[in-house]
């Protein structure tokens, strides 16, 4: 089967891919470009493990073909902090000890910046209900909550000066 | 010998107690750490397997020439691959590859190394098994019966004196108690009698099982692979391929959850020989669906409880036969339930008996607290029925019965220092408790029991020449004890937090660990590494003492920093860890410390929870709507991970107890292999939990520590079910109370 060739910009530098007609964008990311940050946990689009941006929308990268990356945005937990300084809500998760395991939070981080780029101000209720999607056993949630709600906070208090 | 600090303390923490980042906490915000999927080798092949689509059958054969014929295959292995094994290896082996029968759907059956994952997958579909098709049985009960289809023909129960006759699929049979059990109900002027069913339960951890294995042509060979214990992962694979342990050097990945579910090998033993047959490295993976088919879960059961008291409350007797699915193969779970059954209670007359029943499903594996969850629901439910017919409250009933220090547990040993009474206190006064019930919604508490355990340990503590600490442990880190371990040795040693790294050292560098399950990480390993960092500190003032010309004696140790101990002792500046670290080339080399022990004293943990529920009776939904965890933690060397484990345990039981469960058709294939079919709780099923923290100091531990991972996983079916019955007036008998399940029972409850 002839392999597809795909150019696309990944965390903001462009990049090139070969890739299988039917292979996802999250295998792409983990086997071709070596971007494991983003996880498997289901291939169903049930965990929200593997969670990404494509342009400007959350999607399971599981969910995605790699050939629809073609001219599009891409981005992974790996481009999450700036340089050296972790995101606030990197920073918050560790703080407020949101993580067990650590194998979902890549893809809570994406969706929890989703959503706060949207929202800045979520209830607890929104919170919950935007990270609906992505499946965390380890911690019962509590923790990956407070911590956005308090990142929410934070960079509220950042906005305004 | 050189004065130190005291060894243990239950005061007085500098370290302990506080809420330090984790160390691995920036790798894992930033994608950096590597889980068991995360690794890939050159020349490496991947590994695909072919599982039974039948619960149960005869394999006639396996013909794999179409398969091998396809471009870039480069081995198959089947049972044939495998030798004889040791006994105590054989039920591993045979779950691992079938032998001769196919015992579950999903059961391997072959296993294919290729070029890429496409060629493994088409592989796969390629290889041409001729079966014939057996009767099976998926139900605890069904399997039970007189003429149920056997398992294992060569199967007689043991635990029972005679040997029976006949083989069965009851694996094993237990039995603890003592007094006697006629005489006690004979006391009882209420005997309530109930039976109760639970489904299978999935560990639900979010990584999928992982592995690369690379054997070499001079018989070294490496695993990479996440697991709860790379000791197990070595001895095990090393007696099912038949080569030395010292040959095999198993590193763990970091683990993305597992809960007892990855303390079982299932892929490590066939990618290593697929590696061995093609000389290349090679990566296995699961999918979700094979997680579900052919990995855990926990058992499903079928229960009797019975239990007496008095009008004033006490209780005379407690009775309780438990049937645990274990599977296609024997396990121990139900034999951990029965000893769980009665031990929250101090009773004279006490009697649990369970039986180990083989069934076509696959082989069980330990969940959190295995067996405990299943019968403390039967037995709390009967316990809340009690209290309600006796109108006392549920939490002071339990009181008037509560095991304390001094009592015979149930399961035979006396009980120590332990904190049952103190954490009902504790539920009892807590402001959820206190709080009215909130307009339609109804309240359940249960309390729960767990063992928790030590076990073989090894570990390292080395001294950097700049003065920092390395500690070295054998015990994969699942939740965050790494941070734990840092916490542990910076107080113990007098150092920052910030001058200790942990990392998990391979299956090469340490003497054997038992695997990080049974609560006993921080229990098990802090108490190796405080010994140790005792033995590094006596090596300082040794050093010290050389360095100042005086006797050891003369040298003691405090805060971090050796000084001489009295005026007698001379004149000397307080020497700290990073002068006397850049001296040791001349005073004698690299000072280290290092403990091995077989840790006993695991101090047992008991956790009461209280739920809040409204029940919407159009659908049978329950929501939880408050919902609080008191447990005792011995010392919560961080609480924020302690409280973490309270959450996620309580939030555990609430899918347990509300929606999960494997469905099977009479056809006896699992109909929800998936996360949404199985469906876990989601962030908005669930509130807050609150955790509330009680510290009864551990006598075996030198800070008190008990294990904290497990017993928040007891109570929350009871709980809840508890609840419901406080809603509804209907007690469910049955788990999961899914909302078909519940709103069948609600209807039924109108009919009368």
């Amino acid at each position: 089967m002839t392999n597809i060739q795909v150019s696309t910009k990944i965390n903001g530098d462009n990049c090139e891919f070969l890739c299988r007609p039917e292979e996802t964008l999250l295998e792409v990311l983990r086997d071709r470009m070596g971007l494991t940050g983003t996880k498997e946990g289901c291939a169903s689009g049930d965990c929200g493990a593997c969670s990404v941006m494509l342009d400007d929308r959350l999607v399971c990268s599981c969910l995605v073909l790699g050939a629809e990356a073609q001219g599009r945005q891409v981005d992974t937990i790996e481009g999450m902090a700036d340089g050296g300084e972790l995101h606030p809500l990197q920073r918050n998760f560790i703080e407020h000890a949101a993580l067990q395991c650590g194998i979902c939070t890549p893809g809570f981080l994406i969706a929890a910046k989703a959503l706060l780029d949207k929202n800045p101000d979520p209830t607890e209720t929104e919170v919950r209900y935007w990270l609906a999607g992505n499946l965390c056993r380890c911690t019962g949630y509590d923790k990956i909550v407070r911590a956005v709600l308090h990142t929410a906070e934070e960079m509220r208090g950042t906005e305004l000066g | 010998m050189a004065k130190i600090d005291r060894l243990e303390k239950t005061d007085g923490f500098r370290v302990v107690g506080t809420r330090p980042d984790r160390p691995d906490g920036v790798d894992k915000v930033t994608g950096r750490a590597r889980f068991g999927a995360d690794t890939f080798a050159p020349g490496m092949l991947i590994g695909k397997v072919l599982r039974s689509p039948h619960p149960h059958a005869r394999i006639v054969s396996i013909d794999t020439t179409k398969a091998m014929a396809l471009h870039g295959v480069k081995a198959i292995v089947t049972a044939q691959d495998f030798g004889e094994v040791p006994r105590a290896h054989k039920a591993t082996l045979h779950n691992v590859m079938a032998h001769g029968k196919a015992l579950y759907e999903g059961h391997a059956v072959a296993a294919v190394a290729a070029a890429d994952v496409s060629i493994a997958r088409k592989a796969v579909k390629l290889i041409d098994v001729e079966y014939e098709i057996l009767p099976h049985v998926t139900d605890v009960d069904a399997a039970m019966a007189q003429d149920a289809p056997l398992l294992h023909e060569d199967n007689f129960t043991s635990g029972i004196d005679p040997k029976p006759e006949k083989p069965s699929n009851i694996d094993s049979f237990s039995e603890f108690g003592h007094g006697n059990i006629e005489d006690g109900f004979a006391k009882a002027d209420i005997i309530l009698e109930r039976e109760f069913t639970t489904e299978a339960a999935h560990q639900g951890y979010i990584e999928p099982h992982a592995c690369l294995a690379t054997f070499s042509e001079d018989g070294n060979s490496e695993i990479w692979c996440t697991t709860q214990g790379h000791f197990l992962v070595r001895d095990t694979c090393a007696a099912l391929l038949d080569i030395a342990e010292s040959r095999l050097r198993v590193t763990a990945s970091e683990i993305g959850g597992g809960f007892g579910g990855k303390t079982v090998v299932y892929l490590e033993p066939l990618a290593l020989a697929l590696s061995r047959k093609t000389g290349r490295p090679v990566k296995m993976v699961m999918s979700r669906s094979e997680v579900f088919r052919a990995t855990g879960p926990t058992s499903s059961s079928s229960m009797r409880v019975k239990i007496g008291v008095t009008n004033d409350g006490k209780i005379t007797a407690g009775d309780a036969h438990l049937n645990y699915q274990s599977g296609a193969f024997g396990g121990f779970i139900a034999m951990l339930g029965a000893m769980c059954a009665y031990a929250c209670y101090s009773l004279e007359n006490v009697r649990a008996t369970g039986d180990e029943v083989l069934t076509n499903r696959p082989m069980q594996a330990s969940y959190r607290a295995p067996g405990a969850p299943i019968i403390n629901f039967a037995v709390e439910s009967v316990i809340d029925e009690l209290a309600g017919k006796l109108g006392i409250d549920p939490i002071d009933f339990r009181l008037m019965n509560a095991a304390k220090e001094g009592d015979r547990s149930s399961y035979g040993p006396k009980y120590d220092q332990i904190g049952l009474v103190k954490t009902l206190e504790s539920a009892r006064d807590h402001p959820h408790y206190q709080a009215p019930v909130a307009e339609g919604q109804a309240r359940g508490m249960a309390v729960g029991f767990w063992f928790n355990f030590g076990g073989l340990t090894s570990i390292s503590l080395n001294v950097n020449t700049d003065g920092t600490v390395t500690v070295s442990v054998g015990r994969p880190d699942i939740g965050g004890s790494r941070a734990a371990m840092c916490q542990m040795a910076a107080e113990a040693l007098g150092i920052p937090y910030e001058n200790v790294r942990t990392i998990i050292a391979d299956t090469s560098s340490l003497g054997f660990n038992d695997t990080t399950d049974g609560s006993r990480t921080t229990f098990a390993n802090g108490l190796a590494i405080i010994r140790a960092a005792q033995g590094a500190i006596l090596e300082m003032c040794g050093r010290v003492a050389k360095i100042w010309d005086i006797p050891q004696d003369a040298v003691e140790w405090v805060d971090g920093f050796a000084k001489p101990c009295g005026p007698n002792a001379g004149d000397f500046e307080p020497m700290g860890i990073a002068e006397i670290a850049r001296k040791t080339a001349q005073t004698g080399g690299p000072i280290a410390g290092h403990h091995e022990v077989n840790a006993e004293g695991a101090g047992v943990s008991f956790s009461a929870h209280i739920a809040d529920v409204k029940v919407d009776e159009e659908t049978g939904c329950t929501q939880i709507c408050r919902y609080t965890v008191v447990q005792d933690a011995g010392k919560a060397i961080h609480p924020s991970y302690v409280e973490g484990q309270y959450q996620g345990g309580a939030v555990q039981g609430i899918g347990w107890a509300l929606n999960e469960g494997y469905i099977y058709g009479d056809d006896g294939i699992m109909q929800n292999p998936g996360f949404l079919d199985y469906r876990m709780p989601v962030c908005s099923d669930v509130p807050m939990i609150e955790a509330k923290i009680i510290e009864i100091p551990n006598k075996g531990h030198p800070y008190g520590v008990r294990g904290v991972g497990e017993t928040s996983i007891v109570p929350p079916l009871a709980t809840i079910a508890n609840a419901i019955c406080s809603a509804t007036g209907i007690r469910m008998t049955q788990i999961p109370m899914a909302p078909p399940v519940l709103l069948k029972a609600i209807e039924e409850h109108k009919k009368g």
